[in-house]
């Protein structure tokens, strides 16, 4: 042979070897995307916090790393197992620190993403997949969409039945939510605020990801214009003039300065002392990052805005839920620092 | 322009800047009457306010701390900038130019990263404001070659980027979910959360800058003509200038710390006084001050007024600012000099 032909041939070569596995079987994402995965999937790569988590519930051993290596107090909450885990960084978006090498290094067989199905993501997906030859699947992170969501990752990672397991959870959940709060009227459901960042003065408009947990929770977010989503600045002017009856917070330092700040003291909510901090290990129960991780924080915010309605036992919840979700068996010290965290008492 | 003319600007300013104060009071979503805002007054004066009386608080605890927050802020960097054009003699400078934002924003991202309380982070800022100056006077010491004064603004464009660079490397170690919008909305400027206890103790350091600066400003003038002339009218322009520089990083550094980082007010608001009373810089000062008081005032009226939520003060500076100092440059007439 030619040295030209020597050299097409074993472009060819490389070309067969490399497609041949690549046939076994294609999956449509959220964004309608069709993508072909290879027949066991034992490798993955989550691109940001939120896909860690969906990935970590389903399939704990095929999650190379997280995103942001655990902290002390979270890791108590993880499976012995995954507790080191190497830091991977983020994939997702302009502030993506993964380097693409170093996802490559790991050899993944399929990358996910868990939120936002919007064409920019859609078209980074496409590009990091052309670029590296793996497979890269974006999930919908819409809360009404979690089922479905599982189904379809379930199916991905080759655990079908452990996703129709948490799928069923889940809307099990949500019926058994909608069933205690359905007569509700409009008018008498709690008026939440939340309170992100240091001054609480950050929030989420009604809509936005970070806050649809209020309305399923049966909720309604005081937050709210016509056209405007997604956080913003808020006022304490305006906080006064919605007056919420119920602000739900995860910021230590808020939690502690709200109770003693004149501003802050004439809000319902406060005089009332019905200002709630969320437990954020492993991961926020309300958002941060806005995950499966929700899914907890319903069954709390439930019993808080509804405790005549939603009576079931917080304690009993949670130690279920850790259990069903994130793979451990809390110790009753781990479960206690848990709730006195959801009263207020972080550690 | 005639003398005349420019006391008039100045008694006008003077008279508006009471009137201006006294409606943002009233200005805000929380719907507040005259009426009311009196009643608030006499139940204050009298001490029968109600515990969680709403418009009292709004009013005495909200909009009076925002209104003299935006007052301070304004006349702060608007005379930091003056200060700034006048001793470089360059129009085109603006009160960040040793490095004053970037040092102040630095700060206070780190705090933010570190999950420390509101005041702590205004704190931070301060100090890394100062700190940025410091720094800069200190490389600009250390290079005894050339014009000192390239050398100084060329030492604030060095520390001014690796203080970016070190707030940027923060914002990409920040949780994406809970400290990078925090750090977001503060390198955008707010004074939504301004309390009655930040305010006060940065009052005081903003008039122990501004009050030199004032009392100075005739020989400040001198300076715009080169230290030669400066040295001929026996003037010490070393000494002078690095009084100048510390009051205007103190003030600067001061507003920054409770407002955010806020552009284009620094260095808009100069312009616009040199326009109504010429560049002698001994009515400049004053005219410039408190025309960025009064412009802050409004700004920030804007800010919790125009949409659902508040809008970063930084944001409507830079849309009212930057086209009309394009009109400045328009229309070619000498502002300068």
């Amino acid at each position: 042979m030619t040295r030209p032909a020597r050299f097409l041939a074993a472009i060819l070569m490389a070309v067969l070897i490399a497609g041949a596995p690549a046939s076994a079987r294609t999956i449509v994402d959220s964004a309608g995307r069709t993508v072909e995965l290879p027949d066991t999937v034992s490798r993955v790569f989550a691109a940001g916090p939120p896909a860690s988590i969906l990935v970590y519930a389903l399939k704990p051993e095929a999650l190379l790393g997280w995103p942001r290596a655990l902290r002390g107090e979270e890791r108590p909450y993880i499976a012995e197992a995954y507790r080191d885990l190497p830091e991977t960084g983020r994939l997702t978006g302009r502030g993506g620190e993964a380097n693409l090498e170093r996802v490559l290094a790991l050899k993944p067989d399929l990358i996910i993403d868990f939120g936002s199905v919007r064409d920019t993501y859609a078209d980074l997906a496409d590009r990091v997949q052309a670029q590296t030859g793996i497979p890269y699947i974006l999930i919908n992170g819409r809360f009404d969409e979690t089922a479905g969501s599982l189904r379809l990752v379930g199916e991905a990672l080759g655990v079908a039945e452990r996703g129709e397991a948490l799928a069923r959870d889940v809307e099990e959940t949500f019926a058994a939510l909608d069933a205690a709060l359905g007569a509700v009227p409009e008018a008498e459901r709690p008026r939440v605020y939340l309170a992100r960042g240091p001054d609480g003065l950050e929030t989420g408009m009604k809509g936005s990801i970070n806050t649809e947990i209020i309305e399923r929770a049966g909720g309604r977010n005081v937050a709210e214009a016509p056209g405007q989503y997604g956080l913003v600045q808020a006022s304490p002017e305006q906080v006064i003039l919605a007056d919420p009856d119920t602000i739900i917070t995860w910021d230590p330092t808020f939690f502690e300065a709200v109770w003693s700040s004149p501003v802050w003291s004439g809000i319902t909510a406060v005089r009332q002392r019905r200002v709630y901090l969320s437990p954020t290990a492993p991961f926020g129960w309300i958002d941060r990052p806005p995950s499966l991780n929700r899914m907890m924080g319903l069954k709390w915010l439930a019993g808080l805005f509804y405790p005549e309605l939603w009576t079931k036992d917080l304690r009993e919840e949670t130690r279920a839920f850790y259990r069903l979700w994130y793979h451990v068996e809390l110790s009753d010290a781990d479960l206690d620092t848990l709730l006195q965290w959801a009263n207020g008492r972080a550690p | 322009m005639t003398p005349q003319r420019s006391g008039l600007a100045v008694a006008l300013l003077v008279a508006a800047l009471p009137l201006l104060a006294l409606a943002a009071l009233l200005i805000g979503p929380f719907p507040l009457s005259p009426g009311e805002a009196l009643s608030v007054l006499w139940r204050g004066a009298t001490g029968t306010l109600a515990e969680g009386d709403r418009a009292a608080t709004v009013l005495l605890s909200i909009r009076l701390p925002r209104v003299a927050a935006a007052l301070l802020v304004g006349a702060a960097l608007a005379a930091a900038g003056a200060c700034y054009q006048t001793l470089f003699r360059n129009p085109l400078v603006s009160p960040d130019i040793l490095g004053v934002s970037a040092g102040a924003g630095l700060g206070a991202v780190l705090g933010i990263f570190l999950s420390l309380p509101v005041a702590a982070i205004q704190l931070m800022g301060f100090a890394g404001g100062l700190a940025a100056v410091a720094l800069v006077g200190f490389v600009a010491a250390a290079v005894r070659t050339g014009d000192r004064t390239l050398v100084l603004v060329l030492a604030g464009v060095v520390v001014g980027a690796l203080t970016g660079a070190a707030t940027s490397l923060l914002k990409v170690l920040a949780d994406p979910y809970d400290q990078l919008p925090a750090i977001t909305f503060w390198l955008l400027g707010s004074l939504a959360g301004i309390k009655t206890e930040d305010v006060l103790p940065v009052a005081p350091v903003v008039l122990a800058g501004l009050v030199p600066l004032v009392l100075l400003r005739w020989r400040i003038n001198v300076l715009s003509l080169g230290d030669e002339e400066a040295r001929s009218l026996g003037i010490e322009a070393g000494r002078l200038r690095l009084a100048v520089i510390c009051c205007a990083t103190l003030v600067t550094a001061s507003a920054v710390a409770i407002a955010g980082v806020v552009g284009w007010v620094g260095l808009v608001i100069p312009h616009v006084a040199r326009m109504l009373v010429g560049p002698g810089f001994g009515l400049l000062l004053p005219v410039a001050a408190l025309l960025g008081a009064a412009y802050m005032l409004v700004v920030d009226t804007l800010a919790r007024t125009v949409a659902a939520a508040e809008v970063p003060l930084g944001i409507l500076t830079a849309v009212v600012g930057a086209p009309f100092f394009l009109w400045l440059l328009a229309r070619g007439r000498r502002a300068w000099a």
